[in-house]
């Protein structure tokens, strides 16, 4: 690549623009990247439902051998990651369709919107485990761990 | 005469409105109609999920088999293997720089696209036709 130099050889020292480590993390940032990392996080996650609704369409045996992977905890924690992807990515789409028809591009929308995407991303997860009662079984056999 | 005929350009390209990659904004419209079904199929796809929580196998097949849920999980399958498909293109182009490389990864990320899709279809066929 061809440098620009002055007329006597030394290089130029021009300002450089400043890159990802430069700035401190803002929460639209976050929000942005994490976006695009459940989405990926989906993509391959999608493989489990194909998984568990292939296991069914295979046999009582086959599915009662997924069911007891998806069951366990590791298992348990994947799908907890799975559901919180899902959601996130979800109410970060519906944060894209906002801006999309032109509005919000305020600052104080904007982290709004950001922080609103990553706490109801949360509490909706934990709502829904909390809800059906796994977040329950979850905790029981993660602290069975230790005992 | 104006400059423009003398170039012998017509408005067409204006009337396609495709710009140079020749696909105009389909990227990005099938991004968001796929986006729209998928948030109504997902929440779909949750409350499905949670009510076979605990379910033995019998319960699971008969309601997977039942149109009423059969139909909108055929739908979820085809409309994200596409919207994933999409998506996992733009981090593709985004980040892997080789040109052969890259075809390469846009071919595999079809290949999966289908793949999860299609087999999300054919297992929900079984459940629903087969024995």
């Amino acid at each position: 690549m061809a440098e620009a130099k002055s007329t006597r050889g030394a290089r130029i020292e021009r300002p450089l623009s400043p890159h990802l480590q430069i700035y401190s993390p803002l929460i639209n940032m976050t929000m942005s990247i994490l976006h695009r990392i459940t989405g990926a996080a989906l993509y391959f996650g999608s493989l489990l439902l194909a998984w568990w609704l292939v296991a069914a369409a295979s046999g009582p045996g086959y599915f009662a051998f997924v069911n007891d992977i998806m069951g366990s905890l590791l298992g348990r924690l994947v799908l907890l990651g799975f559901t919180w992807a899902l959601i996130n990515h979800a109410l970060g789409g519906i944060r894209h369709f906002i801006w999309d028809t032109g509005r919000g591009f305020d600052l104080k929308t904007i982290d709004l919107l950001s922080w609103g995407t990553a706490l109801l991303g949360i509490a909706t997860t934990l709502a829904i485990w909390a809800f059906t009662g796994q977040l329950g079984i979850l905790v029981a056999k993660a602290t069975a761990l230790f005992h | 005469m104006t400059t423009e005929n003398k170039r012998m350009r017509t408005p067409l390209k204006k009337a396609r409105y495709l710009g140079s990659a020749k696909e105009g904004a389909d990227h990005f419209w099938k991004q968001r109609v796929t986006a729209v079904a998928n948030l109504v199929l997902t929440g779909f796809l949750v409350w499905l999920v949670v009510s076979l929580i605990g379910a033995d196998y019998a319960t699971v097949k008969a309601t997977i088999g039942r149109p009423l849920v059969a139909l909108p999980l055929i739908l979820l399958a085809v409309s994200a293997a596409i919207h994933m498909r999409l998506g996992m293109q733009v981090i593709i182009e985004d980040y892997v720089h080789g040109e052969g490389k890259k075809i390469v990864y846009l071919m595999l990320n079809t290949f999966f696209a289908i793949l999860v899709g299609a087999s999300i279809v054919f297992a929900v066929l079984k459940l629903s036709f087969g024995a």
